[in-house]
């Protein structure tokens, strides 16, 4: 396909071999759509990707609003990750109103500690974090060095226990480990699962209890799906993580059913959880009023009960009405345009159903650091190849618990829901949801975005703030799927609303009309012409 | 916000709190992105290079374009000369700079890597270069990893002939495009020929045309950084940013000229253009004097505001150390003032400024330090301003103390890049800026029957 061919064409013999596989032009024949992923970047290509240490710290456990995450390693990796994540957070009676959000603790190792070993700062370090906040849970997340000179933060989490009595865990989440963030999604899984998860008693007070995974609140967009699920009558035990805790984390297993949002991020957690405590999950989309009411359906489907089933629908009704008006004016805005969007790993799908709710269609869409079963959905999981940088990450195997397992429905029950329409205890993945001749660009880079913007031409592009200004030089719109531009919620059904509002201001501000400058347009020289009229 | 920080102030041995410096290598990115054509390569893991260009991204709001090594556990055992041959050879196929700037990183220092000879073995194009700086996060900070590339530029590329060219080599420091560009406005006044190093005028505040492309207008050429060992002589400004590479440049090619601090305010300006006229014997034209005069005028206006004011300044040193004069020449007290940049030769010269004022209330000076000890300092006596960068609003917000945003990172707010600090003129913005956060908060404090229209 064209748009492909040139878009590769700018490579050498070595990087277009390894390019082409990351780029799919789809064409749903007769052969399925494949692309490869979560493989080493290219060197020198100027991959978005970023490194373990912003998958483990920066995602899954930075927003966890009672816990003191220790940044062990010099300074610069505390800084870059402090404030910087939207991760909204409210401090609570139930986290012992404790809110670490605002802070950055970290042990700003010097050239001693890396010479000598930083053990010893890491355990002052930790007295001095328990002498000033006096925290239940503390988390130690490692940087590069830390891993080469050999420091053993699992055993310094394991004396910090011993010594507190609190709860502590170390997380050997190097920068270079695996490919991307995703290596550190599956070691933050982990840690979460083995040391957290099925700690706690507390019951849900509800019949009808979630676990929202993969939900980080960046923008508030946790508490707006909070609000639907409460009017719906749903409790939510307990959020992974934005606006988390390690209080309610604890009793995540048991509530009655996991809806994961991220599913690059927090699969591993939903699968362990399924296997030892017999939990199944539904994978839900809050991105889109479509998706939002679909989301709820499956809910209320799952859980199988009248009273609920009326009272998701009624929410569904009014939620809808409500926003109905501003939907419609805001589709008219945009209908007919077109978009690409570049992000991590699953709101490049996520925000493309949002999208065609406004009437707008993803021409080009990429992750940065998703899996092949993001794209193709989980029933390629048995195919995928694994190397060397994904057998480096811990797998962990958890058995089904002798109490507390228990099982919803049998298999047969299962398989009716999943004819019926729930996307349960599986993912189908973004391809699915897009058409013949859309681009998907796994790890994409500077160069592709730029490119792309220029060859297929969409109206805005939604990427994160590295391509954000040079999309605009390039006259193109763009809004941050990151960060959202500081705005939010971008869920549920008020999110829709400020979402589409922002779309339009992106494409709409009258500054666009500014950028020519008067004199590009009209000749220094006047005159008048001679030979006509005057 | 903020509700866990004690005021109880301990000492403090292994755990740095919302700390107020940031690592090597980002200075170096930043150095780079300071010369023209330029492409920074960042020798480590994909994070580093992410995390760098966000911030100062999020700074310019300007694309900042950098590349990196990709490390994988693999190349951190076994070294990382393949992963740097590899990007070097694609860097050029793909974004086709004239020059990469390689820095290291803290995984790449620690397993030993050694760039500079990776460097001798590398092919690389017919008339394009590759340098490097070596930056381990571990010392020092951003401002260390800033003079290094610095120093890495001058150390691969700069020469010396047997005849001087006349001009002036300007290193600017950490600062802004605004800030170039004034020194280079008020150098011309001077009648002075110059060759800025690095140069962020054009390349981190470049105009939206509607056309993107990957290198701006401006930047210190490679030329000219290869004549700079020919300069007549040299002024560079902020004595940490600046003054390894200004002590080079008189080692090396034994170039004239003056170690300044950075030129904001009255007195510091007055430093730099004192030193213009010395090295280019040129007169000051009555237009500077004008500029200067205004500012003058206006800080002894304001004085009824500004007069003992407290003031915490933070951030790097060598704009803290601009700050603390401009503020102590509005009659304000330094009361903190703070860099993490662990540098004992910071406390020195702000207590030596604060002295040279006769400033007789107790002033707290502390290199190496955080935002975590400046909140506890204002928690136990409060201050009436505090100027730094955007990691102290929640500080602000905390204590309720008007803000004034300076230094880097300004992460929240838009248009600071462009315009300028230094100089006179900068001096009447900046100050305008402090007198109006006063005055503001005077105002929203007053009761209804003090609350006046004229002030």
């Amino acid at each position: 396909m064209k748009e492909r061919d040139e878009l590769l064409d700018k490579y050498s013999a070595k990087v277009f071999k390894n390019r082409k596989q990351h780029i799919t032009q789809l064409e749903f024949g007769e052969e399925a759509d494949t692309i490869t992923a979560n493989t080493r970047a290219v060197p020198g290509s100027m991959t978005a990707r970023g490194c373990c240490y912003a998958g483990c710290k920066g995602v899954v456990v930075g927003p966890m609003k009672d816990v003191a995450v220790i940044t062990h390693g010099p300074i610069g990796c505390a800084f870059y990750s402090w404030g910087t994540r939207r991760n909204k957070a409210k401090s609570d009676p139930e986290s012992d109103n404790k809110n670490f959000i605002p802070y950055s603790l970290c042990t700003d190792m010097r050239p001693t500690d890396v010479v000598f070993g930083g053990e010893k700062k890491l355990e002052q370090a930790i007295d001095e974090v328990m002498d000033i906040f006096n925290p239940k849970c503390m988390m130690i997340c490692s940087t590069c060095p830390i891993g080469l000179i050999g420091d053993d933060v699992q055993a310094v989490a394991r004396r910090t226990e011993q010594k507190y009595g609190i709860k502590a865990i170390g997380f050997s989440c190097e920068g270079y480990k695996g490919v991307s963030q995703s290596a550190g999604h599956h070691i933050a899984n982990n840690g979460l699962m083995r040391y957290i998860i099925g700690t706690g008693d507390k019951k849900p007070k509800n019949n009808f209890s979630v676990n929202i995974l993969g939900e980080y609140n960046i923008g508030a967009d946790g508490w707006e799906e909070e609000r639907i699920l409460k009017r719906c009558g749903i409790e939510v035990t307990s959020v992974f993580t934005g606006d988390g805790s390690y209080e309610t984390m604890k009793n995540a297993h048991l509530a009655g059913l996991n809806l994961v949002m991220c599913h690059r991020s927090i699969n591993y957690v939903a699968e362990m959880m399924k296997t030892k405590y017999g939990i199944d999950w539904i994978k839900v989309n809050f991105i889109g009023v479509g998706a939002t009411c679909r989301s709820l359906r499956m809910i209320a489907k799952y859980f199988n009960d009248p009273a609920l089933t009326a009272r998701v629908e009624e929410v569904i009704a009014e939620e809808t009405a409500a926003i109905s008006e501003d939907m419609a004016y805001y589709k008219s805005k945009l209908s007919g345009k077109t978009a690409g969007i570049f992000v991590g790993g699953s709101r490049s799908h996520h925000y493309q159903l949002l999208l065609r709710d406004l009437g707008m269609e993803t021409i080009m869409a990429g992750y940065e650091f998703a899996h092949r079963d993001d794209y193709e959905g989980r029933e390629v999981i048995p195919f995928i190849k694994s190397d060397a940088d994904t057998k480096n990450i811990e797998e962990i195997t958890v058995q089904p618990d002798a109490e507390l397992f228990q099982k919803r429905y049998t298999e047969e029950e299962i398989a009716a829901l999943k004819a019926d329409g729930v996307e349960l205890d599986t993912y189908d993945g973004m391809f699915k949801d897009m058409k013949t001749g859309y681009m998907v660009v796994d790890d994409y880079n500077f160069h592709e975005v730029d490119a792309l913007g220029k060859s297929m031409k969409p109206d805005i592009i939604f990427s994160g703030i590295k391509d954000k200004y040079s999309t605009m030089k390039d006259g193109v719109g763009s809004r941050q799927i990151h960060s959202y531009d500081y705005s939010g919620p971008y869920s549920g059904f008020t999110g829709a609303v400020i979402f589409a509002k922002d779309v339009v201001m992106a494409l709409y501000t009258p500054t666009w009309g500014l950028v020519k400058a008067p004199w590009k347009n009209e000749p220094l020289l006047t005159g008048t012409l001679t030979g006509g009229e005057a | 916000m903020l509700d866990m920080t004690p005021k109880e102030l301990k000492e403090r041995k292994g755990i740095t709190i919302n700390p107020c410096k940031t690592c090597e290598p980002v200075g170096a990115m930043f150095f780079a992105l300071g010369v023209h054509k330029c492409m920074p390569h960042s020798h480590g893991s994909q994070g580093c290079c992410s995390y760098h260009r966000t911030v100062i991204t999020r700074h310019f709001k300007e694309p900042a374009i950098a590349t990196s090594s990709s490390f994988t556990e693999g190349a951190s055992v076994f070294g990382g000369r393949s992963n740097l041959t590899t990007a070097v050879k694609n860097i050029f196929d793909i974004y086709d700079p004239d020059i990469i700037a390689v820095h290291t990183t803290c995984l790449s220092e620690t397993i030993g890597d050694d760039v500079g000879s990776y460097i001798l073995d590398l092919e690389v194009p017919e008339g394009k270069l590759v340098i490097h700086a070596s930056t381990p996060s571990y010392e020092g900070s951003h401002i260390q990893g800033f003079s290094n590339m610095s120093m890495g530029f001058i150390n691969y590329l700069t020469k010396k002939t047997d005849t001087l060219n006349g001009k002036t080599a300007i290193f600017p420091g950490w600062v802004n495009p605004g800030d170039c560009r004034e020194m280079k406005r008020i150098a011309a006044e001077m009648g002075a020929e110059v060759t800025m190093f690095p140069d962020f005028d054009g390349t981190m505040d470049s105009p939206m045309t509607g056309k993107y492309e990957y290198y701006g207008e401006g930047g210190t050429t490679i030329p000219e950084i290869q004549q700079m060992g020919d300069s007549e002589n040299l002024i560079a400004l902020g004595t940490f940013a600046s003054g390894e590479s200004f002590h080079l440049m008189r080692k090396k090619f034994k170039t004239e000229g003056m170690l300044l601090p950075m030129p904001v305010g009255i007195t510091l300006t007055d430093k730099f253009v004192m030193a213009l006229r010395t090295l280019t014997q040129h007169e000051v034209p009555k237009s500077l004097e004008q500029e200067r005069g205004r500012l003058v005028d206006m800080l002894m206006d304001a004085a009824n505001y500004t007069y003992h004011k407290k003031a915490a300044i933070y951030g790097d040193p060598d704009v803290v150390y601009a700050m603390t004069s401009l503020c102590l020449e509005m009659g304000m007290i330094p009361k903190y003032v703070i860099t993490g940049t662990p540098k004992s030769e910071f406390e020195k010269q702000i207590k030596e400024l604060i002295a040279s004022y006769s400033i007789e209330e107790e002033c707290v000076v502390k290199a190496d330090t955080d935002l975590f000890y400046l909140h506890q300092l204002i928690k136990n006596e409060k201050v009436d301003i505090m100027i730094g960068s955007s990691y102290g609003k929640y500080i602000a917000r905390a204590e309720d103390v008007p803000y004034v945003r300076a230094g880097f990172p300004v992460l929240d707010r838009y248009g600071a890049p462009i315009q300028t600090i230094c100089g006179y003129t900068g001096g009447v913005y900046f100050a305008e800026k402090i007198i109006n956060a006063l005055l503001d908060r005077f105002d929203r404090d007053v009761s209804d029957e003090d609350f006046e229209c004229v002030l």
